[in-house]
Order: C-alpha cells, then sequence, then structure tokens
C-alpha cells in the first residue's frame, strides 16, 4: 500500500480474545467468570459496543472478576480465581459460568484449568477458556469460547438423538456485530420459512435450553467468511454434526435467494418450496426498490465506487450486496480484522466471485492510518462511498464522499433490533445509506 | 498574552507546603500506597472522620469481587483528549480499545471549538505471544518514530499495560531515546492495570507526565486560571464568570494543545471541579512552580459554587467583584430554587458515585432538603497530594449535619443493589457508565449525574433541581422497566449484609457462610 516504514495497530477495528466474554453474555442465563484486570470488562465493553447497549440480565458491569493486582502478580492468583468462583456461584443468578483469563495471570502461569477442575461437583456448570489478549483477536477468541463450551459442557452431557430439520445457526458474533440480535433472528426468519426448525444460542433469551439442543441438529449451519469454522468442525468431530459454510451473511435479494437455494438444496428442501419463498420476498423486495428507483437513479451525490473497511464478514457481506443487488463498482476492499492468515485465500477468492466477472483486490490489514492512505490514493470517478466505521466518517467527508457506519467502533448511531440480513435488511441499508446521501443538494 | 506582573516562584503561596516527596521520582505511583486511598469501608462518615490521621481506615479487600475499572482508561481516556499529541499504548491490542471508545467523542468535543485535532492519534504495540517472552522494546520504539512520522504530534505518550509491566519493560529509557532522536517530549505513562485498585491513580499518572514531561517552568504570568475538568461543557459560562474577575479559564485537559498544556506554570491560579481529578496536577503545579490551587468546595450547588468562587475571588484579589456575583445569581435564582425545593423535601436518596462528587452531591441534596440515607463512594481518599481531607469530605462533618451511612464500594454493583433492595429510596443517583439501570430494575427511579457542571452554580442547582422532580414524577419509564425484568443476583446474596464479602481491616478471611445459594 503506502510507503509507511511499517504497520501499526492504528484506529483499531478489534480488540484481544478477552472481548470474548460478549459471546458468553449472549447466551442467556451464561456468565463470564474473568481473571483478569479491573479494567479489562468495562473497557473492552464501552469499545466494542460504543453507543449501542452493553447492559442485560448480565452486564459487563456486573462480571464476576479477580480484579488482579500488584498482589496475584507475584504470588499467583489461582486462591483470588477459586474465591471469585466460589463466590460466583453464590452470588449471580446464573446457569453457566465461563472462566475467562486475561494477560497477568497467564504470564504468571496460573492454571485456570487446575482450578477449575479442582473446584468437584459445581451446582451450576464451570468452563474455561484461556482468553489472554496477547493469544489474539475477539474473533479468535469467540471461536475458543465456544469450542470451550462444546468441549467441556456439551460434551459431558448424555447423547441425545438427532431431530431432523434441526439447523444450528452461527455466524454474527454477539455485541460485536452491532446488528447482531437483528441479523441473528432474520437467518433464523429465512431458515423457518424453508420449513426447517432454527436453533440459535444468542440474543433475546435463547441460552442454555437452546445450547442444550445443538447436539442434535441435522446441520450446522455457519454463515461467515472465518469465524465459527473452528466450533462448528468441533461439533462435526464430537457429535457427527456435518456443517454448511456458507463464506457471506446474505444481504438483499441476489444474496438471500442464493443463500435459500444453498441450505434448501443441502437439506433436500423441494426446491417448489424454496422457489415459492424466494419468488414472494422478491416480488416485495423489488416492489420498494421499482417504486425509489426515481431516488437512486436520478442523484448527483451518489457514488458508483466503493470501498468497505471493516471485519471479513461485514466486507464481503456489503460487498457483494452493492455490486450483485445495487449494480455499483468495487475499489479496493480492507479487511481489519486480523484474519488469521490460512483463512485469507478463500475470502479473497470470495471477493472474485461477483456477477460479469467483476473482482475486487482484498487488502488485509489493522493500519488505519495506511487504508486511509490508500483511500485518498485512489480515484473512484466521483465520490467515494466508504463503508466502515465511525473511523472513516472524517475520510469520506474530506473527499466529498458517502459515508455509512456498519460495524465497529460504530457510534453516532444507535442500533436495537434492526438487521442487514436477508431482503428486507437490503432495504433498510439502502434506507441507511441514503440518509447519509440525502443529505447533499440534489 | 501581556505580561501581568514578573515571576515570584512561591509569591502566589497562600498555604504551607504540602507533604513532600508525592511528586518526585519516575511515576505516582497508587493511591493506595501515595495518599493511603481504600476501596472498602463500611460504616458512616463520621466514623471515617473520627478516624482519620495516622488511625485511618485501612483497606480492606474482598473474597468475592466482580469487575470495576483500571487506571488506564482514566490516564489514557483523558490524554487522548488533547489535540495534537499522540499515545502509543504498549500492550495488547484490547488495551487500545480506548482508542475506540474516544474515537468520535474527541472529534466531537474538539469539532465543537473548531480546533483541528489531525495530530492526534492513538496506536497500539498489538503485543502477542512472543512479546511476552522476549520483550517488544524495540517494536515499541519502531512504532513511536513512525506514529511520529504519521502525526508530527507536538508530543507522545508512552502508555503502559499490564503486559509491559509484569514482563518488565524499560519505558522510561526508551522514552529519553526516542525524546532525544525526535526533540519533542516524549512521556511514558505509567498506569499498568494491576498497580492499583483506584483508577483515580491514572489520572495521576496522566498529570505526572504532563508535569515532568510538558510543563515548562514560567517565563511571565499571564491572567489565566487553570481548570482541570473533564470535557469543559460549562465553557461559556465560566468564561463568561471569570471575564468579571478579570481572568480567562484554561480548561484541561481535553481539547487543549501540547504547547498550552507547557505553559500552565504562567497561569495564576488553578481550580478543580473534582477533588480527585485535580489533586495531582493542582497540588503539582503549586509545588513545583508556585501557581495556587484554589482549596474549597466543588462548585456545586449553592455553597460549592459560592465557596469555590469566593476562595478564587481571594487568590486573584477580587473579592468585591465575586461578593457582587454572588449577591446577583442568589437574588435572581433563589426564589425558583426555594419553589421547587418545596416539592422534593423528605425524598430518600441513594448515592453511589467517585468521592470527590459524591460528597459533593451529598451537600446539593442536602440543599435542596432531600434526606441522603447511604452514601456509596468507589474508593476513599483521606487525604489529596496537600496532606488535606478533602473539602467537601470535611464539610459533611462539621456542624450539626446528620451522620451518614458509608461504604466504599470499588464499583462492586452486587453491594448497591443489596443495599438498594434494603432501603429502598425514592432516587438513586449514579455516576458512572452502566451503572444506572441497576437501580431501575429495582423499580427506583434514578438520575445519573453525566455531566460534571449538571449542577453548577445557582442555575445548575436549579436545573438539577427540576431534573430530580421530573424523574420521581414520572416513574413510567423505570415502573415499565422493573416489572419485566429480574435482577441477576440469587436471593441468598440480596438477603445478605451488603458488607459480606468484606475481609476484616486486619487482612483475616471474612466469615462466609456454608448455605447453599438459592437461586431465584
Amino acid at each position: 500500500m503506502s510507503d509507511s516504514l511499517r504497520e501499526v495497530l492504528d484506529q483499531p477495528r478489534y480488540v484481544c480474545a478477552l472481548g470474548a466474554m460478549q459471546t458468553v453474555q449472549g447466551i442467556h442465563r451464561a456468565v463470564p467468570v474473568l481473571h483478569a484486570g479491573p479494567g479489562c470488562a468495562q473497557k473492552l465493553a464501552g469499545g466494542i459496543a460504543g453507543s449501542n447497549g452493553d447492559s442485560g440480565y448480565i452486564a459487563p458491569q456486573i462480571y464476576p472478576c479477580t480484579n488482579v493486582s500488584e498482589t496475584e502478580t507475584i504470588f499467583g492468583g489461582e486462591d483470588a480465581l477459586r474465591n471469585t468462583i466460589q463466590g460466583a456461584l453464590q452470588v449471580v443468578d446464573a446457569d453457566l459460568y465461563v472462566v475467562l483469563s486475561g494477560c497477568t495471570p497467564e504470564i504468571v502461569g496460573d492454571d485456570i484449568a487446575a482450578v477449575v477442575d479442582g473446584l468437584g461437583p459445581t451446582p451450576k456448570p464451570v468452563v474455561y477458556a484461556q482468553t489472554a489478549g496477547f493469544r489474539g483477536t475477539n474473533l479468535q477468541g469467540h471461536d475458543w469460547v465456544l469450542s470451550a463450551i462444546i468441549d467441556q459442557y456439551l460434551g459431558r452431557r448424555p447423547a441425545a438423538d438427532v431431530v431432523p430439520g434441526l439447523v444450528n445457526i452461527w455466524g454474527p458474533v454477539p455485541s460485536y456485530d452491532p446488528f447482531w440480535t437483528g441479523n441473528l433472528r432474520e437467518l433464523e426468519s429465512l431458515v423457518r420459512e424453508l420449513g426447517l426448525e432454527p436453533n440459535i444460542v444468542f440474543g433475546e433469551h435463547r441460552g442454555l435450553p437452546e445450547l442444550d439442543r445443538v447436539p442434535q441438529a441435522e446441520l450446522n449451519l455457519l454463515v461467515s467468511p472465518w469465524v465459527g469454522l473452528e466450533p462448528v468442525r468441533l461439533l462435526e468431530e464430537r457429535f457427527g454434526t456435518p456443517f454448511l459454510h456458507y463464506p457471506a451473511l446474505p444481504v438483499g435479494a441476489f444474496e438471500t435467494s442464493r443463500f435459500l437455494r444453498t441450505l434448501g438444496e443441502r437439506l433436500g428442501v423441494a426446491s417448489e418450496r424454496v422457489e415459492s419463498v424466494i419468488d414472494r420476498h422478491e416480488r416485495e423486495y423489488y416492489y420498494h426498490i421499482e417504486r425509489t428507483c426515481d431516488v437512486f437513479l436520478e442523484n448527483r451525490a451518489m457514488s458508483r465506487r466503493f470501498s468497505v473497511v471493516s471485519d471479513a464478514t461485514t466486507a464481503l457481506a456489503v460487498s457483494r450486496f452493492l455490486v450483485n443487488d445495487f449494480g455499483l463498482v468495487p475499489a479496493t476492499q480492507y479487511v481489519t480484522d486480523a484474519t488469521p492468515p490460512e483463512h485469507r485465500p478463500a475470502i479473497e477468492a470470495a471477493f472474485r466471485d461477483f456477477q460479469y466477472g467483476i473482482t475486487a483486490d482484498v487488502v488485509f490489514s489493522t493500519d488505519g492510518f495506511r487504508i486511509h492512505e490508500d483511500i485518498r490514493a485512489t480515484d473512484y470517478f466521483g465520490p467515494p462511498l466508504v463503508i466502515g466505521s465511525i473511523f472513516e466518517k472524517k475520510l469520506a467527508e474530506s473527499l466529498g464522499g458517502n459515508f455509512l457506519a456498519v460495524s465497529a467502533p460504530l457510534k453516532e448511531r444507535l442500533v436495537l433490533s434492526s438487521s442487514y440480513v436477508g431482503y428486507r435488511g437490503g432495504l433498510t441499508l439502502l434506507e441507511d445509506l441514503y440518509e447519509y446521501v440525502l443529505r447533499k443538494f440534489n | 498574552m501581556p505580561i501581568d506582573r514578573p515571576i515570584d516562584p512561591h509569591g502566589d503561596r497562600t498555604d504551607p507546603p504540602p507533604i513532600a516527596g508525592t511528586l518526585g521520582g519516575n511515576e505516582s505511583g497508587a493511591r493506595e500506597g501515595r495518599l493511603g486511598s481504600v476501596t472498602g469501608y463500611s460504616g458512616s462518615l463520621r466514623d471515617l472522620a473520627a478516624r482519620s490521621g495516622c488511625d485511618g481506615p485501612k483497606d480492606r479487600d474482598r473474597c468475592y469481587s466482580q469487575a470495576s475499572l483500571c487506571n488506564s482508561a482514566c490516564a489514557l481516556g483523558l490524554t487522548g483528549f488533547i489535540t495534537d499529541a499522540a499515545i502509543v499504548h504498549h500492550g495488547p491490542a484490547g488495551c487500545a480499545v480506548t482508542a475506540m471508545s474516544i474515537a468520535n467523542s474527541k472529534d466531537q468535543l474538539a469539532g465543537s471549538l473548531g480546533l483541528d485535532n489531525s495530530r492526534s492519534g492513538y496506536v497500539c504495540t498489538d503485543m502477542d505471544e512472543s512479546a511476552t517472552v522476549f520483550g517488544a522494546v524495540d517494536t515499541l520504539r519502531d512504532v513511536a518514530l513512525e506514529t511520529y512520522r504519521r502525526y508530527r504530534p507536538s508530543a507522545v505518550f508512552i502508555g503502559a499495560s499490564c503486559v509491559s509491566g509484569v514482563i518488565g519493560e524499560d519505558l522510561d529509557g526508551l522514552a529519553r531515546e526516542v525524546a532525544e532522536e525526535l526533540g519533542v517530549p516524549v512521556a511514558p505513562i505509567h498506569c499498568e492495570g494491576f498497580k492499583s485498585r483506584i483508577w483515580a491513580s491514572g489520572f495521576d499518572a496522566a498529570f505526572h507526565a504532563i508535569l515532568h514531561h510538558i510543563v515548562k517552568p514560567p517565563e511571565r504570568k499571564r491572567p489565566v486560571v487553570n481548570v482541570i475538568n473533564f470535557f469543559g461543557s460549562a465553557r461559556k459560562e465560566l468564561t463568561e464568570l471569570f471575564a468579571e474577575l478579570g481572568v480567562e479559564p484554561l480548561f484541561l485537559i481535553s481539547n487543549t494543545s501540547v504547547e498550552e498544556l507547557s505553559r500552565l506554570s504562567e497561569s495564576v491560579a488553578t481550580v478543580s471541579t473534582c477533588g480527585t481529578l485535580g489533586s495531582y496536577l493542582g497540588t503539582g503545579l503549586e509545588e513545583l512552580y508556585g501557581v495556587p490551587y484554589v482549596r474549597a468546595l466543588q462548585p456545586y450547588g449553592i455553597a460549592g459554587w459560592t465557596s469555590w468562587l469566593r476562595a478564587l475571588g481571594e487568590v486573584l484579589g477580587k473579592q468585591a467583584e465575586v461578593e457582587a456575583i454572588v449577591v446577583r445569581e442568589r437574588d435572581r435564582y433563589l426564589p425558583r430554587i426555594e419553589e421547587v425545593t418545596a416539592k422534593l423535601a423528605g425524598l430518600r436518596a441513594v448515592v453511589g458515585m467517585g468521592p470527590g462528587y459524591g460528597f459533593n452531591t451529598v451537600r446539593v441534596l442536602a440543599e435542596l432538603g432531600i434526606d441522603v440515607v447511604h452514601q456509596a463512594a468507589w474508593h476513599y481518599d483521606k487525604q489529596y497530594d496537600d496532606g488535606r481531607a478533602p473539602s467537601a469530605f470535611d464539610e459533611l462533618v462539621t456542624g450539626d449535619r446528620p451522620d451518614i451511612s458509608f461504604s466504599v464500594s470499588d464499583l462492586q454493583n452486587q453491594e448497591i443493589v443489596n443495599l438498594l433492595s434494603t432501603i429502598r429510596p425514592d432516587i438513586y443517583f449514579s455516576r458512572h457508565p452502566g451503572s444506572t439501570v441497576w437501580a431501575m430494575k429495582l423499580g427506583i427511579p434514578a438520575l445519573c449525574i453525566v455531566d460534571e457542571y449538571h449542577i453548577l452554580g445557582y442555575r445548575g442547582t436549579l436545573t438539577f433541581a427540576y431534573s430530580v422532580l421530573d424523574v420521581v414524577t414520572n416513574r413510567s419509564f423505570t415502573e415499565n422497566l422493573s416489572r419485566r425484568v429480574k435482577l441477576p443476583y440469587t436471593r441468598w446474596w440480596l438477603e445478605q449484609r451488603h458488607d459480606h464479602f468484606l475481609n476484616p481491616e486486619a487482612g483475616a478471611p471474612a466469615h462466609r457462610t456454608d448455605e447453599e445459594p438459592s437461586h431465584v
């Protein structure tokens, strides 16, 4: 990209593995128990959720935590952890306690596994995952936490029969995806329309009952380029459940219809049924597109070319929508979530798979400064459209372009239950995009 | 600014020198050690007052705790708002989440004044597993140099993390080297999260770096008053007020430049809107450069504002002007304040916030006729850096004021909920992210005093009184929520004493019951 001497984590758009505490909180009545510094929970939660809600039945403001101090760095913190877990079982009314370790205890060599295993029988299940910040990102942490729950909780429950048509849905990462609850609900609704039974462990009051059914599914459906692969592979290994890896979160008519056909085919849903669902949705979708085309087409301010600066999931989802549904042309796309190298080739391939042979270059970088330098040096042949986080706001403004924040750090907008997934989600994305475009003179 | 008068470094000193030794060294250290501050206590304000001095309260640890906050959030959150300084956070990626938290707020603040903050930046060395084994000072040097190349900041702050602290990275040595190479101040900020349970220690760490690396000796005196605060929301009101006293406020440290900070020693006085926040910098400027640190109540409510303004007037020699302002404001607002106060009398309140703001809030509530039945403070400083007890605390334990039940709770929400469910006050006052909703879940209306200037002076007192009235009058939001949600605590916990998990002062383990919790 630029002539910068080195890549720097500048304008961070992700956090460390301990940020997976949000994955635990996303499971209703599960509580993270942190063996970490006193500020980790509140700092991480505030940064990830931004101006969106991060409280709830369980909240970062109430996570049990050892609040590691100088004493534990010298003498170790295993006693403190044991007390904190036992206290958590007494004080916090939860159904699953997930112990997560931060940096300091792991450096000084606390044996978290030994502490948890040494608890003996507990009134509620207690599992653990090593999520020290220096080990990886919150997205990797998400996978490690789910794997720990599969291993140490689901793996120890009695086996149960597979329920035909039961589909576990994985993909959107709690809290880190600002639209996670809405996106999951929309996926759930699409799966249900095919006559299947969706099962999701995150979001509105979905928790342990849903988690307990995970091993009984006929299929694990992973809707994400790479996050979640490790746990669905583990589920296959443990329970023999096959998985369908659908790399793009479906946004808008084109991708959602492809998604429904792919899923229907995989599970043997009658194609008439699939096509009738698609037809009904597409008629409705294009009713709205048709009546709004004047606004879309007769506008001075809208862009033709765009870049997304975001995590792999969002970058791919938004790019596919803008290209395959909405006729825009992709400039370089920037993936900022420190995607592990082994997953990058598949993501690059996904960005070469647009209609009409259109392809997009992908840059994997965690250096926001260099990404911005690169965008500044690009000719978009008109006002650029930059979609990403709040960090892109000033950049887009300075380039006279258009802007929409859709991923962390989000800021300056509030998301409750809305979603960009599915047919309705594509329309919502256009509404949000044109809220910015229409502020300019036309 | 014109030269107001010649320099006499100690000419402005109105008080004896403060206790020695607090401001030297490479770091400010933890408040627990430096000031004897505590994070665990259960008793009353007058009990604490009686036990100050050498027999002061000893810190009480907890055998069960929930997450609180760390000093790096305070230290680097504050310095991140300087318009032309860069922060290099030497830690794993998650520590630099502060960069995400302040991403737009610093732009919003700078934008509100039309300031260019494009020379500020917040980057991270992204320490990984090998860095924890082999160290990463070389990476830190490269990143610091690259950061300077990118942003051309007027100063660079090197922020410590738990990891950099545990593996013993030499931030001071590195900062000296880089400063020599770049020719701008490069200041380490020792805000390792494990070093203090009191996140206010992070304010001190940031101010230590500013005092020792940014502030220069005065060349002249300027008619400027340093205002130590958070975000300067009362900029307009205080600028107009100070103009009547012939001085200009310099709001610290958000929206300031390194150049402005370098001249803090030239101001004629320092005031603070929060005793907890201002102690280190205010005392430091006085000790090192003779800038008087105005000691008074903070400017909230009637007594606080009057005390604050009078003390400032005394330092500036503007007593007559101050008295005229006091009369004017009183005549303008007091009748309206009395009118609303009549509607608030007898309300029972619980206050849960940091000690500096909390003591002031309790006093204001008394002025409004509200009965504070318990105060919880996140920590307690028995003294500030000048060796004196906080003025706002002293005020509450002198005269014939009733004693108030008091706990130091280190942000332990389970203790607050336990107290609230027992006391059932009419209203709860909070001032910390994420802490307000828990009272509402109990059906108790809550008011978060988000902005530090909410209760500023007579006008603020009037506004605040109506905020209280509105919150206790329309309880729909609170009651709608509380009817539909459940507390995340067991019945067992709510039946314990709120200080159940506090260890005795001697350090022996606290008594714990063996009975199993009943999950409710």
